[in-house]
């Protein structure tokens, strides 16, 4: 199981270690940094790393490694998604995930750390369980300790931690309730340089914010069910229910959560909401290149595209851009190569471009690459796969919850070559 | 979390802490202790106390606390104190405790695994297993696999039908780590039919659609193993399959490191069973900012994926990733287009013409790549895509790695007839020889002397040129010997060099990065470890590879009973009857013919170098781990370990497990024994048995061609062995053997064949042929099928014959835990032609006297002593011959064990 957890910053010190069972030296990151130094950057360190008596599992997020050592065969993803748990209650404990704030509150770290597994076996993970065994530090708190003597530490067992919910503690109240759920979903799309869909799939969530007063029984009922043929739902589903009768039946966790997520493949037709028209041209002789995008919305259900950004690596052989934007402003980093457009709205009457031209290094050939124009973009209100909940009822409890329910659609990674 | 500061000297004063009522407080002397504890021993002695009495705190949270920490307090002297309170906890009233207690069983143990047994712990845990709280049953199973982990032998984790019903409905009820545990632990169970693999393979699909994905490839694991047991016709079988394919598609979805590892494990399940994902290529297209190394895993898919259907996408899109920017990858799009013309031959030209626009790019490293596999396209495809040679030849210049110039230099000197300049072109290459690389030296050196093959009057000087170059001014061995052979080969007999150089060369197949199907089964067990990661076998890198059982597939019929572990020795096989192989001898006639043709299409280099890996690891575990291997696709070579003596109607589903052969009217029929593995005969594996009915003896063979190409032309023979068996007829296979196919045959034999006495007595060497190879083997028969129809002697003759043998030539020889009557064991003899003369009763023994003979002629009389009551025989034998005693006694040993 897992053995320790190395916290590594991007200059390359370990700032944290945790051991679970006997001590692992430090110096088993020297093969973590030697893999760093293969890979160019950081996001292409090779997630698994054999060293001869360890693996080393690690992902990298805010700008840190959470490396994980492992000595026997343990499922990997395992160790991954527990990486990824542990992100999200730092984040769920101090608001963000950095290196200032983990040193900040070591003390709470070290805590939840050692709550969240015993001997390499994952004990506490659900927020809500650790919340009650250690409480999150806020400025109030930490004054009212200071005084009173008192501590972040509950001293009463978790009583989720048992029961058939795990996921809800009991003698949860509200004065408002509410209830609310927000249908995200993210198109991830390539388009070639005619402007067809090599590939589009939709990656949709729903994440919800339930704060109802005692146990709740909820039921969630969609008006084009058939939709969601590949979900991963939240443990509290009860998935015998939907299976039979397509509806989505569960106690709901106190306060936010991801109810589930789906995928609504490649095979269906996905509707694309915006096209980017593009003329990017290097010449061979000359020192200069035209350079031109316009971004125009389709099929969008008559809602406005707003949060346009478009970004783009351009090659290395361009020295310098000189763009004027229709609207928004833009910037290029003539060492990184990255253009980045903030667009704003879209408005179909005007659509927005940005033209003008670039300066190449002269006396070398042309860039053998074509650059790939990755687009942002926001619809509020628009569910694009056209899922839409039919209704949200409540049972087990007597007063009338207030239910809201949002739509959204995003770009997730949306790609336009050229 | 002192920031490095050694703050060891407080521990007296912490430990005076560690009475508070302050939980946190508490929480933080117990941290402080895990640390230090270790280095001040005896002072962690003072907070023992403490601890036991926290155990015994009305607050659940307070005992669980304690117990936890002091299972990770690793001091000797604490670790004796632990154990009562450990007891009492793993009975405590309250859930918590008792998972908790759980895991620290599993610490104990990893302390002091003889205290753990000692005193008890093993079996409570196991009693946990039947726990009411899923929780609790889930940290027993993950701690009793633990355990299991380090101590391989002893089957710790006993899974029965009860069991698992019990772990099914914990399944539903944990968490997301307790599922991933008993997942796991499920997937090592192996169901007794078909119909309990199909019932727990529905209550398992529910966990596909579970958000942590670690979850899904533990359910995707046991999917994948037990639908092996399911018959493809079922309807079952279709649904699962559709229901596979979208959990895996959502794996992709999710961050790069969760993708990485969802696609090293999609690798092998699209290679076990590409069905599933056959019309999901899209979601394996590459985004361009994906990292590297999900990249490269992503293409090595689409290509596994590529057919005649979709290849027109497939190559747009590789053409696509040929122009970015990260060489590393546009490499390998490049190659990936080359495997795509020599996977989907309708492609090939549509590839053809892509690489020739990849070449007209001119970029360098596109164009080298681009060469190289246009090298193994003509290997594929000959005298097809020649005209393209020209344009390769203008990009001669642009060529500096040594991979490309020697598939340059290849591709001049196999087509040279039709190049006109192809000695001017080969004669540039010659200046710099000698600071080529060997690849490339070698390459020439065969080019030039195939170009003289074919145009000999305008290149003799150019072939002295070489051949000197190679041989005189040369430290190269290879290099040298290859010059002097084609050297002496050229000088003797020209006609005899043409042929053997110019020989039309095998054509190279796909396949040649795909895992070896053996490898590929054992694999598809560990989907979802750091194996699948690796596509190697734990055994070839866990640390120590501590006895590691090796995992192998079920079989698919559902057959009535099932060994547990493949390596289950044959027992109902007479002893030491291994399997022994003949090293084959390198034919250096093929090797001289292979050496100028070059690498065949290199896989990616991940995937080829751990199938060596995992053969050579197969091959240096020793016969254990070939079995283990081999296991899944000879179910014969399983043998029932925990078979009883069975009654005579058992033996019907002895020889029902054993492949149906045996018939109960014949002699005794051992089940069939691999003979030879796949591994040790590029491929073909045989395994057998001999029998022995109506006085006919044969041999039953199964043949499987585990190889990836198709077997032919098979026969066989048998060294001289000491009772002249041999084959009778021809060793009939009509049809070639494709690959996993597998014949079933009996060869008949007579004893006429040449006699050579052997040692042991009844080992026989066997040579079998086929298209690729010559293979031996030898085997050890039983002598009973030598035992003739007409071996019962005349009651006067016996005794006269009996008297007439000197004492000295009498062996005596114990049967032990044979419970059969007198009457039984006689009738059962008699079935293997061994006859009872007579039958006597003397002070309460039953006295069999019994004779048999065998095809040569020898007598063999037999005192059989009967202690009723008592399983164990004396059985005195008294032979002319006495060396073949200790053999009759095996196969008397062998028919009354069966």
């Amino acid at each position: 199981m897992i053995h320790s957890l190395f916290l590594i910053n991007s200059s390359g010190d370990i700032f944290l270690e945790k051991h679970w069972k006997s001590v692992v030296s430090r110096s088993v990151c020297d093969y973590f940094f030697e893999a760093q130094e293969r890979a160019t950057e950081a996001e292409n360190v090779p997630p698994v790393i054999p060293t001869p008596h360890h693996y080393l599992l690690n992902v990298y997020r805010h700008k840190i490694f959470f490396v994980a050592v492992i000595q026997t065969e343990v499922p990997p993803l395992f160790v991954i998604e527990f990486l990824h748990r542990v992100v999200d209650t730092f984040q769920d404990y101090f608001g963000v995930c950095s290196e200032v704030v983990i040193k900040d509150n070591v003390v709470v770290v070290y805590e939840v750390l050692e709550e969240m597994l015993d001997n390499g076996f994952p004990l506490a993970t659900e927020s809500n369980i650790l919340k009650e065994l250690i409480k999150p530090p806020t400025i109030l708190r930490t004054v009212v300790n200071t005084i009173t003597g008192s501590t972040n530490v509950g001293d009463q067992l978790p009583t989720g931690q048992l029961s058939v919910v795990p996921w809800r503690r009991t003698g949860v109240k509200y004065t408002n309730n509410e209830a609310y759920f927000d249908v995200i979903e993210e198109i991830d799309a390539i388009i070639d340089k005619s402007g067809s869909t090599i590939t589009a799939e939709i990656q949709g969530v729903i994440d919800a914010c339930v704060k109802l007063t005692g146990m709740p029984d909820l039921t969630l009922s969609f008006m084009n069910p058939r939709l969601l043929d590949d979900v991963s739902f939240h443990p509290c589903v009860r998935f015998k229910r939907w299976e039979s009768e397509r509806i989505l039946s569960f106690i709901p966790p106190d306060g936010n959560f991801r109810l589930l997520s789906y995928h609504v493949s490649a095979q269906n037709l996905v509707a694309i909401p915006v096209y980017v028209k593009h003329n990017i041209s290097f010449r061979d002789s000359s020192s200069l290149g035209r350079f031109e995008i316009t971004v125009g919305p389709k099929q969008t259900m008559g809602k406005t595209v707003e949060g346009v950004m478009v970004t783009s690596q351009m090659p290395k052989g361009v020295l310098n851009m000189s763009l004027t934007p229709s609207q928004g402003m833009h910037t290029f980093d003539p060492v990184t190569k990255l253009l980045s457009w903030d667009v704003g709205k879209i408005n179909p009457q005007k659509l927005p471009s940005l033209k003008g031209t670039m300066s190449l290094q002269a006396g070398t050939s042309k860039p053998d690459e074509n650059p790939t124009i990755n687009l942002q973009f926001k619809i509020q209100q628009l569910a694009i796969s056209g899922l839409k909940v039919n209704r949200l009822d409540m049972y087990g409890e007597k007063y009338k919850p207030f239910k809201g329910i949002k739509y959204m659609t995003k770009a997730g990674k949306f790609q336009v070559r050229t | 979390m002192t920031v490095g500061k050694d703050v060891s000297a407080l521990f007296p004063d912490v430990v005076n802490c560690m009475q508070t009522d302050n939980l946190e407080l508490k929480k933080l002397v117990y941290l402080y202790l895990m640390n230090y504890a270790k280095s001040q021993p005896d002072m962690a002695i003072m907070a023992v106390n403490t601890f036991v009495k926290d155990c015994e705190d009305p607050n659940p949270l307070i005992r669980a606390l304690a117990v936890r920490t002091m299972g990770c307090i690793r001091v000797d002297k604490i670790t004796e104190y632990l154990c009562e309170p450990l007891r009492k906890c793993l009975k405590d009233e309250d859930p918590y405790v008792r998972k908790t207690a759980a895991v620290c069983v599993a610490k104990l143990h990893d302390i002091n695994a003889q205290l753990v047994e000692d005193q008890g712990f093993l079996d409570t845990l196991k009693d946990l297993i039947s726990d009411s709280n899923p929780m609790v049953v889930a940290n027993a199973v993950a701690a009793l696999s633990e355990i299991a982990e380090s101590h391989p032998s002893s089957n710790l984790l006993d899974l029965n039908p009860q069991s698992i019903n019990k772990l099914l409905t914990a399944l539903n009820e944990c968490t997301e780590w307790g599922q991933i545990f008993i997942l796991d632990c499920l997937a090592n169970y192996m169901p007794k039919d078909d119909r309990e693999a199909q019932s727990i393979c529905e209550r398992v699909t529910p966990r596909l659609s579970h958000a942590n994905s670690a979850v899904v490839l533990s359910a995707v694991k046991v999917l994948m193993k037990f639908m092996e047991m399911l018959s493809k016709d079922l309807d079952y079988y279709g649904t699962l399959l559709k229901k596979l394919a979208p959990p895996l598609v959502t794996l992709l979805s999710a961050e790069p490191e969760l993708q990485y590892v969802a696609l090293r494990n999609i690798n092998l399940i699209v290679q076990k069973r590409p069905e599933i994902l056959k019309h999901e290529m899209k979601v394996f297209f590459v985004k361009y900012n994906d990292p590297i190394y999900v990249k490269l895993e992503k293409l090595d898919i689409m290509i596994r994926l590529a057919s005649q259907a979709n290849i027109a996408q497939v190559l747009a899109e590789l053409k696509e990733y040929a122009t970015e920017v990260d060489v590393d990858f546009v490499r390998k799009a490049v190659r990936a287009i080359g495997r795509c013309a020599i996977k989907v031959e309708q492609s090939a030209e549509r590839c053809v013409s892509t690489l020739l626009d990849l070449i007209q790019t001119k970029v360098n490293y596109v164009v080298q790549e681009a060469i190289v596999v246009i090298k193994d396209i003509f290997r594929k495809y000959p005298n097809k895509y020649e005209s393209v040679i020209a344009t390769l030849c203008e990009n001669l210049d642009s060529l500096d790695e040594p991979e490309a110039r020697a598939a340059m230099i290849w591709i001049v000197g196999e087509y040279a007839e039709r190049i006109d300049n192809a000695d001017e072109l080969l004669e540039s290459f010659l200046e710099g020889f000698h600071d080529e690389s060997t690849q490339v030296q070698l390459q020439l050196l065969t080019a030039i002397v195939k170009l003289f093959l074919k145009k000999p009057t305008e290149t003799q000087e150019l072939v002295q040129q070489v051949l000197s170059l190679a041989t005189q001014d040369s430290d190269n061995p290879d290099l040298r010997d290859r010059g002097y052979i084609y050297w002496r080969l050229l000088s003797t007999d020209p006609v005899a060099a043409k042929e053997v150089v110019l020989v039309e060369k095998p054509l190279i197949s796909e396949e040649t990065d795909l895992i070896e199907p053996t490898l590929l089964d054992e694999l598809i067990c560990y989907i979802g470890t750091l194996a699948s990661v690796y596509h190697k076998p734990p055994s070839a890198f866990v640390e120590g590879s501590r006895g590691i059982v090796h995992k192998s597939l079920p079989p698919r019929t559902g057959s009535s009973e099932s060994a547990e572990s493949p390596d289950a020795a044959p027992s109902g096989a007479p002893p030491s009857e291994q399997p022994a192989v003949i090293p084959t001898q390198g034919d250096l006639l093929g090797d001289l013919l292979n050496l100028d043709l070059g690498p065949p299409v290199s896989g990616p280099p991940v995937a080829t170098s751990s199938v060596q890996m995992g053969a050579v690891d197969l091959l240096g575990g020793g016969l254990d781990s070939l079995m283990g291997g081999t296991g899944f696709t000879a179910p014969s070579a399983v043998m029932p370990a925990n078979l009883g003596p069975p009654p005579s109607g058992g033996l019907g589903d002895l020889f029902d497990l054993a492949g149906g052969v045996g018939t109960l009217s014949g002699s005794h029929v051992a089940p069939k024994t691999v003979w030879l593995p796949a591994m040790k005969a590029k491929g073909l594996e045989i395994s057998g048995t001999f029998s022995r009915q109506v006085g006919a003896i044969s041999m039953d063979l199964l043949l499987t061609n585990k190889a990836l190409q198709v077997m032919s032309d098979f026969a066989i023979q048998f060294n001289r062995n000491s009772f002249g068996l041999a084959p009778a007829a021809p060793l009939q296979i009509h049809a070639p053997l494709a690959p996993n196919q597998t014949v079933e045959i009996s060869l008949p034999l007579n004893t006429v064949g040449s006699v050579m006495k052997m040692d042991p007595l009844n080992n026989l060497q066997v040579a079998v042929k086929n298209n690729i190879d010559v293979f031996y083997f030898s085997t050890l028969y039983p002598l009973h099928i030598l035992f003739v129809e007409d071996g019962k002697m005349e009651r006067q003759m016996f005794l006269a014959t009996w008297k007439d043998i000197p004492n000295e030539n009498e062996a005596q020889f114990q049967i032990k835990d044979c419970p059969l009557s007198a009457d039984a064991v006689s009738s059962k003899l008699q079935g293997s032609n061994i006859f009872t003369v007579a039958k006597r009763n003397v002070e309460g023994q039953d006295m069999l006297y019994q004779s048999l003979k065998l095809t040569n002629g020898i007598w063999v009389l037999a005192e059989l002593r009967i202690q009723p009551g008592s399983p164990s025989f004396t059985l005195s034998l008294k032979c002319r011959a006495p060396e073949v005693s200790q053999y009759v006694y095996q196969a008397y040993e062998t028919i009354l064990k069966n």
